[in-house]
């Protein structure tokens, strides 16, 4: 999938969808005896239809509008009538992208930074996940709780668990310091974690606490779609349980993985809460991740403009990885078919 | 539809030393660190404050349940709590509804642009929330400024919103638990007279009951916990709980036990519902996502 292609096909075929049912529902309403090939051929759009209109709402026709911003002087003047707002060309892009000066410097640095916490906490969240599920695959006592206590950060809400971890890292009353500082005697002060170099690490620490469990949860629902004689075959053929683990689980868990990854990345990178509620409206330079960083220039300068050229790069970004991951991904998955 | 919930056993064979020990050790930590700040949590609601304000201290000098009475007066939690409760409840109810008819078209019928339109309502999942943050805003107060429907600050807005936020996850996996159950039967109510509509809430929502189940729990979770869109489409009326819950941090010092009991209150709910419906997201999950 290319980004370009994904873009024409998006506002090309979309609007056929509406403008193809308004013939329809005449049809719907017609002799109900006599199913005619238009209402056979109407009836599945009829039912797309209240999702079709609420994902052109709120994701394609705003995605669409961001595009259009982006080439805007959108300032906060114009926030009542953007259509007025003079034309910029791409102004808002070489304002992104000039790495020497302030603005694009600090979005280079908020990249660079997301890329690195991206690739640590979904590799972190994928190992502990998998190596939970495939420890916990066969049953042993105490196993439904640990499956319950496992899916407890995931099923709680980001806020509630997030200001939990920033009270535990605050510097003077919290746990972390406690432990490190008072009890085993780590550190000659206690370290501040929410601030300066060290948000980077508490960020990372309480993104992996939140993601692993939906790892967990995706490969344990993959592990049993595995058929149970592969293990009786393996076993019968000698095969302890760390080669059955080796030979036949992780290489089973294959197509899962794929989706999972993608997944986790896709979220991770995009990841506002998390940072937000840690740090804030304005996060340390260190933590400080894209959709955090996106939002704060935005709505502090009020400069929609640039805010939207900079979204619009990152999009692109996506676009271009994922198509990446998922070619290069399928043909490894083809050729180790064949 | 797959009626096994257990995974299936490795291997008839004892397992071995070694690996026992990992898993012993691997488990009882990741329980430790999974565990701590739910410690953390509901052992600091039960705290005084002079507790929660000097060192930590990993037993509570004394346990009280002040901050519970407290976390009502501090903020108008209750106000914020029926806001989110609305807001989740409508969102779900919507998302679900319409997942379930679009499921429902590209599970059993053939038709022109299917492809596109699975497509098309997955990749949005990728976009992100910011990109459309910025010019959601901006229709949502135009929309204002034309018509008088006040969708931006209002409920109504931020459900429009979250109702989109589930659907693409929605309808897939509904897709996959929808393709599990045998085509014969829907093909037999429609012979007995049943139409379109008829097969699907007779036939197909009765056996996809723990599909739909598992897709409302994360629809309600996902509305339930959402901050980005919260932060700027609510006001003071409308505030949910996920902006809400700052507000104790808002003075200068700020009352660490009542955070966590609040904290602890909003988290029950969605907790509680998760864990007693988890098993139909597994299954749901083998049946619809991970295929």
């Amino acid at each position: 999938m290319s980004p370009d292609a994904t873009m024409t096909t998006t506002a090309i075929e979309k609007p056929g969808g509406p403008t193809a049912l308004r013939h329809d529902p005449g049809a719907v309403r017609g002799p109900r005896r006599r199913p005619g090939r238009l209402r056979t051929l109407g009836l599945p759009y009829l039912l797309l239809l209240p999702a079709l209109v609420l994902e052109l709402l709120v994701h394609l026709v705003p995605m669409l509008i961001g595009i259009v911003m982006s080439f805007k002087e959108l300032t906060q003047f114009f926030i009542r009538d953007w259509g007025t707002a003079p034309w910029a060309g791409l102004d808002n892009y070489a304002v992104s992208v000039d790495f020497h000066a302030p603005v694009g410097e600090a979005l280079l640095n908020s990249f660079l930074t997301t890329c690195l916490f991206t690739l640590l906490s979904v590799g972190l969240c994928w190992l502990i996940g998998t190596a939970a599920a495939v420890f916990m695959q066969e049953t042993f006592r105490g196993r439904g709780v640990l499956r319950a206590l496992f899916l407890v950060p995931y099923a709680l809400p980001v806020y509630a668990a997030v200001i939990t971890w920033a009270f535990m890292f605050q510097r003077d009353n919290g746990l972390i310091n406690h432990v490190l500082h008072d009890q085993l005697g780590l550190t000659d002060s206690p370290p501040f974690w929410l601030i300066g170099e060290n948000s980077f690490v508490t960020l990372l620490v309480v993104s992996v606490w939140k993601g692993w469990p939906f790892a967990f949860l995706i490969v344990m629902a993959g592990l049993q779609n595995i058929p149970r004689e592969i293990y009786e075959a393996a076993a019968l053929d000698g095969a302890g349980v760390w080669q059955q683990i080796r030979r036949i689980t992780l290489p089973s868990l294959r197509p899962v993985n794929q989706v999972l990854v993608l997944v986790l990345f896709l979220w991770t990178f995009n990841d506002f809460n998390t940072p937000f509620v840690l740090f804030g409206r304005a996060a340390p330079e260190a933590a400080d991740l894209v959709s955090l960083h996106i939002y704060q220039s935005s709505f502090q300068t009020w400069n929609f403009g640039t805010g939207s050229a900079m979204s619009v790069l990152l999009l692109l970004f996506l676009l271009v990885v994922t198509g990446v991951y998922l070619t290069v991904t399928s043909r490894g998955r083809k050729s180790a078919d064949a | 539809m797959p009626s096994h919930s257990r995974p299936a056993p490795r291997s008839p064979m004892a397992a071995p030393r070694s690996f026992l020990w990992s898993r012993a050790v691997f488990l009882t930590l990741l329980t430790g660190f999974v565990l701590l700040p739910v410690y953390v949590m509901v052992s600091s609601s039960l705290k005084p404050l002079a507790d929660v304000s000097g060192k930590f201290q990993w037993i509570p000098s004394e346990l009280t349940l002040t901050p519970y009475r407290d976390i009502w007066k501090t903020v108008p939690l209750a106000d914020y709590f029926v806001n989110s409760l609305v807001v989740a409840g409508s969102a779900t109810v919507c998302s679900v509804v319409i997942a379930v008819f679009a499921a429902y078209a590209v599970s059993r019928y053939a038709f022109r642009g299917k492809r596109v339109f699975t497509v098309t309502v997955l990749s949005t999942q990728m976009f992100p929330g910011i990109l459309f943050l910025l010019p959601l805003f901006l229709i949502y107060v135009n929309i204002g400024n034309a018509t008088g429907i006040a969708l931006f600050g209002s409920r109504g807005g931020l459900i429009l919103t979250y109702m989109t936020f589930s659907l693409p996850f929605s309808i897939w996996m509904l897709i996959g638990y929808f393709d599990s159950v045998p085509r014969d039967l829907d093909e037999a109510a429609k012979v007995d007279g049943c139409g379109p509509l008829g097969a699907l809430f007779r036939v197909i929502v009765p056996a996809a009951v723990p599909g739909i189940v598992a897709v409302a729990v994360y629809a309600f979770m996902t509305a339930w916990g959402e901050v980005l869109f919260a932060s700027v489409m609510t006001n003071d009326t409308t505030r949910t709980l996920a902006v809400g819950l700052q507000g104790y941090a808002g003075q200068n010092d700020v009352y660490w036990n009542q955070v966590m009991a609040a904290s602890l209150v909003v988290s029950v709910p969605v907790v509680a519902g998760f864990l007693l419906l988890q098993r139909y997201l597994v299954t749901g999950l083998t049946a619809g996502a991970v295929k």
